[in-house]
Parts: structure tokens; C-alpha cells; sequence
């Protein structure tokens, strides 16, 4: 940063300008400083530690193998599988998300009654915690505790017995709880919409999907991306709701998920750091393809203009 | 006539909103306020026999006081810091001239893309070195960093909005350069800081990985982390309506924080993202 600072940008900088610059970079670095401490070191340390075979239960086994933990991981059919699980839960999940959103951002944009109510309610999810959102969808299934056996006859099925009916389950209390901020993204996104086109549309006799589909959408093409790609992200990282009500079990593990329990539970510290390192690069990539592919305008959401 | 119909249709669609988005919270309560030994012989919505005990119970369970004690107070203080420096940040972005502003603006916006489980090994092996395993401050900082983004965005959109040339017209009519700023610009700013302060207290309060990992006893074990490990102890009874009694705790105050601030939650959810 300070070396950015001192270079010459055209022409001389008045004392003032100087005294600016010093005091915009001394302002910024509290946080700057805080952010990379937690970040930059231990991703550092996590690349280090994954080309290492160690157990932090055999610390003195502990020796240089090169990338093979990566060799294992990739070659390993559970990763493969807990590749697969992550893809599922978050093409549906985001899926669902953007529809649902983009309904109730449309009843929040319309309503001439009931605002309020919506967008209070829209709320409520957003702030519980996720792991009670798990909790609560979790005990509402469950074979013990719940009503929705009883309530749709479907005598002792137990949902957290197969693989499927588990995700179902996961994936229902994921897009309750983050569905809200989606169509709250949705709804700035419509506020955006120059109303006049929409009404141009409706006198040259277009219908009402026709509006949507032609007018509405194109014109907040931004808003949905930026909804998507956080969306995207969001999921592709899920953890809470696993850990709450499977566990990993029956081939629910999704990729954080298995970084965790290698690392806490299974102690191995070089194959889980791998598994980490794979899952960070992965999260770089989708950021990649949105960033470059769609070319999802981020300079909205980084704030500048 | 064509109002009263349009009128009750949004009503009735508004109802349902409230109905899909409040059902699960109502079975939480639902839960806590049945036995828990009708947990598995009894199937249900409603509890067949209404009792306090659930509640009585996690008041009295250790575990739980001193989760709550340690969420409140770990989260208020992250809180405190990191909108502090994120205020120090977007004034900086939004009144002055300097260099790498894109560059912080970028890098916030990675770090909130970042997979945080990617740090956890490397981050229990560094906090036990140091000597911040299983402290509040453990969890202090990683909440800082990771909050830093929506902080630093939904104040660095909410400072452009302010008409800083009133600092200025105040001094011009006589007022010291302190007076200025507290009587001006703290006004105009402080329901942006508060707004941020609210998004920054749910992050930290919602945190489940960090709180599971960087922990190991009560000295500093959230209440997520607390309840999911809650289901573990070996009691005779099941354990999930005393879970659902602790949720319900934490819930409330989340509720009612959300029932009086509603349009600033919105607004500063929306400002950092896209502007409407």
C-alpha cells in the first residue's frame, strides 16, 4: 500500500492532496489489517499444511509428500460423491431461491396493502439463526418428534434414513432461511425498472408475460446476477444445516462438511487442509465464471461508481 | 368493487407470506412448551399438555447460561469493533482521495465469498499456538473479519448520501470544527452506523463454524455451537424440546429487533449490493 502512496500521479500533488492520501490509507488500515490477518496467513499456512501426511494424534509422523494428498482426494470416490451432493443442493437451492424470490420481491414492488406485513415477515427468516432453522425443520420431519409424518400419512418414514429424502429436507430449510435475501436483492433490482416501459409495453398490447419476460427481466439483468453469484456462493459453501441434522450421514457429507471432519474430528491435518484448499479454489472458479462469463457487474456491489 | 377484490387478494397473499415464513418459528415454540416425554410417543403440532419445564430447564443447565452470556457478549464486541473500523473505511472511501480505494473495496468483496471452513484447520492450529483457542477473542477476530464487508459496504453507500457541504455551511455560520461534526454530521450518519451495527450483530450471532471449531468448553462456546452439542449429553429424556426452549431464548430478541427496525434492515441490506 505504501508503495502505491509514494508514486508520482501526474503533476504535483498539493500538501493538502498529500494529507488526504495519508489520512484515506491510515483510515483504511484497521480493517484492511484485521481481514488479511485472518485470511492471508492461514490460507498460507493451509497450502503448507496440505502437502504435508499428518495426524495431529502422530505429530511425529508427520513428513513431506508433495501433492499427495491432493492425488488422494481427487482419485477418492467420497469426494467425488460429496462433489456431486454440493452441486445438488445448490442448483436446486438457488434454483427454487430465484423463483420465490422473484415472486415475493413482485408482491412486495406491487402490493398496495399489506407492505408492511410482507417485508416484516420476509424478515423473520433472515434473522434466525441457521442452525435453529435446521433444529426446527430437522424436529418437524423427524420420525420421533414430528407432525409432518401424521399430517401426511405417511405412517414412520423416516426422512434422515435416505439419501434423498435428507437433502429434501436440508435443501427446504436452506431456501426458508436465505430466500429473503434473495428477493429483498430482487426488489432494488425492480425499484430499478423504468416504470413507463413496462406501461409503453401493456399499450402496444403486450401480455403480462410478455412484460416479464421482455421488458422487466433485461432491465434488471444485474440485480438478478449479483443475487445469483451470492446465492451461488452461499450454497456451494452449506454447512450448518448438514452438520445439524445428518451429520454426513447416509452420503449427505457436502464439501465443507468433509473439510471439517477431517480436520476436527479425524485430526488429519495435511489430507483436510487439501480438501480445504480444493474448496477454496473451487469457490474462486464459480466466482470466475460469473465474474468473467456473465460479467456480473460487481462495481454496483463494491460500491463504486 | 374492483379495489375491495384487489384488496382482499393482497391480503390474502400477504397472509401466506406470514404464514410460510413464521410456521417454522411457531413449531420451535410449539416444541419447547411440550413435555419431553411426548417426544416419540406423541406425534403433533400442538403440545397435549402446556409446561413451563423446558425453560426451567436450560436456566438451569450451565452449558446453556454461559452460551448465551458468551454470544452476547463475543457478538456485541465484534459488533463494537468492526463497525468502528468499518466506519473509519467508508468515510475514507466516500469523502477522500487516495489510492488502492477500489482495491480495499475489491478485497472486501472477496473476503465475503471466502469459504471460511477452509480456515479452520489452519486457524485451531495458529489460536492454540498464541494462546486465543477457546477464548472470546478467538472468535472476536475471525467475527470482525468476515462481518468487515457488509459493514464497509452498506456504510461506504449510506456516507455518499450525506450532504457533508452542510459541515461546512454550519462552520461558515460560526460553529468550531467539533461542533460541526457532533451537531451535523454525527446525526446524519448515525442511522447508517446503526443499520450496519444490526447486519454486523446478526452475522456474529448466527455464526456456527467458527464457534464450533475454535471452541472446546464453555469458557467461550457460543449458543449455536452450545445447542448443537446439547443434543449430544446423555440424558434420560430427549433432549429436543429443552433445545427448542434455549432456540426460542435467542429467537425473541431476534424477532423484536426485527419487528422495530424492519425498513433499516432492508435498506441496508439492498444499499451495499444494488442500488434502488
Amino acid at each position: 500500500m505504501t508503495s502505491v502512496d509514494t508514486a508520482p500521479v501526474r503533476g504535483e500533488i498539493s500538501d493538502r492532496g498529500r494529507a488526504e492520501r495519508r489520512l484515506g490509507l491510515l483510515l483504511s488500515t484497521p480493517a484492511v489489517v484485521v481481514m488479511l490477518l485472518v485470511t492471508a496467513y492461514p490460507l498460507g499456512n493451509a497450502l503448507y499444511q496440505s502437502l504435508f501426511s499428518y495426524r495431529l494424534t502422530a505429530p511425529d509422523d508427520r513428513r513431506f509428500v508433495g501433492l499427495d494428498n491432493y492425488a488422494t482426494a481427487l482419485t477418492d470416490g467420497l469426494f467425488w460423491q460429496t462433489v456431486l451432493t454440493t452441486l445438488v443442493i445448490t442448483v436446486v437451492t438457488v434454483g427454487v431461491e430465484l423463483v420465490i424470490g422473484f415472486a415475493l420481491a413482485m408482491v412486495m414492488h406491487r402490493a398496495v396493502f399489506g407492505r408492511r406485513t410482507v417485508r416484516t415477515a420476509i424478515l423473520l427468516p433472515y434473522g434466525i439463526v441457521t442452525v435453529i432453522s435446521a433444529f426446527a425443520w430437522k424436529y418437524a420431519f423427524d420420525v420421533q418428534s414430528g407432525f409432518v409424518n401424521s399430517w401426511f400419512g405417511l405412517g414412520d418414514y423416516a426422512w434422515f434414513s435416505d439419501r434423498w429424502a435428507a437433502l429434501f429436507v436440508i435443501v427446504l430449510s436452506e431456501i426458508w432461511k436465505t430466500t429473503p435475501f434473495v428477493s429483498l436483492l430482487l426488489l432494488a433490482g425492480l425499484a430499478q425498472v423504468p416504470r413507463d416501459l413496462g406501461e409503453a409495453a401493456t399499450v402496444d398490447g403486450a401480455t403480462a408475460w410478455q412484460r416479464l419476460k421482455r421488458v422487466t427481466i433485461p432491465n434488471m439483468k444485474a440485480a438478478i446476477l449479483v443475487a445469483l453469484l451470492f446465492r451461488t456462493l452461499d450454497a456451494w459453501r452449506i454447512f450448518d444445516n448438514v452438520f445439524i441434522m445428518t451429520a454426513g450421514q447416509e452420503k449427505t457429507q457436502v464439501l465443507s462438511f468433509l473439510t471439517y471432519q477431517q480436520i476436527i474430528t479425524r485430526t488429519e491435518l495435511g489430507l483436510g487442509n487439501a480438501v480445504g484448499v480444493l474448496l477454496f479454489l473451487s469457490v474462486v472458479l464459480i466466482a470466475a465464471v460469473f465474474i468473467k462469463g456473465f460479467r456480473v457487474d460487481l462495481s454496483q456491489v463494491r460500491g463504486d461508481r | 368493487m374492483e379495489s375491495t377484490r384487489s384488496r382482499a387478494l393482497w391480503i390474502v397473499v400477504s397472509l401466506l407470506i406470514l404464514v410460510w415464513t413464521a410456521f417454522p418459528i411457531l413449531w420451535i415454540v410449539m416444541l419447547s412448551f411440550k413435555t419431553p416425554s411426548e417426544i416419540g410417543n406423541v406425534q403433533g403440532f400442538f403440545p397435549q399438555d402446556w409446561t413451563w419445564e423446558n425453560y426451567e430447564t436450560v436456566f438451569k443447565t450451565d452449558l446453556f447460561t454461559s452460551a448465551l452470556i458468551n454470544s452476547i457478549g463475543i457478538s456485541l464486541i465484534a459488533t463494537f469493533v468492526g463497525v468502528t473500523f468499518a466506519t473509519l473505511v467508508a468515510y475514507a472511501i466516500a469523502r477522500l482521495d487516495f489510492p488502492g480505494k477500489r482495491l480495499i473495496l475489491s478485497f472486501a468483496l472477496a473476503i465475503a465469498m471466502f469459504p471460511v471452513v477452509s480456515l479452520v484447520g489452519p486457524l485451531f492450529d495458529l489460536w492454540r499456538d498464541i494462546g486465543l483457542y477457546d477464548t472470546w477473542p478467538g472468535l472476536i477476530i475471525p467475527y470482525i473479519s468476515f462481518a468487515l464487508p457488509l459493514a464497509i459496504w452498506t456504510l461506504s453507500a449510506f456516507f455518499r448520501e450525506i450532504p457533508w457541504e452542510m459541515e461546512q455551511a454550519a462552520q461558515v455560520d460560526g460553529a468550531t470544527s467539533w461542533q460541526a461534526f457532533r451537531k451535523v454530521i454525527v446525526p446524519l450518519a448515525a442511522p447508517g452506523v446503526f443499520t450496519a451495527a444490526i447486519l454486523t450483530f446478526f452475522f456474529c450471532w448466527n455464526d456456527f463454524v467458527f464457534g464450533i471449531s475454535l471452541t472446546s468448553t464453555d469458557n467461550a462456546r457460543p449458543v449455536p455451537a452450545a445447542l448443537a452439542f446439547f443434543t449430544g449429553e446423555s440424558y434420560f429424556e430427549q433432549p429436543t424440546t429443552a433445545i427448542c426452549a434455549a432456540a426460542v431464548v435467542v429467537t425473541i430478541p431476534v424477532v423484536i429487533v426485527v419487528l422495530l427496525f424492519q425498513r433499516r434492515i432492508v435498506a441496508g441490506l439492498t444499499s451495499g449490493a444494488v442500488k434502488g
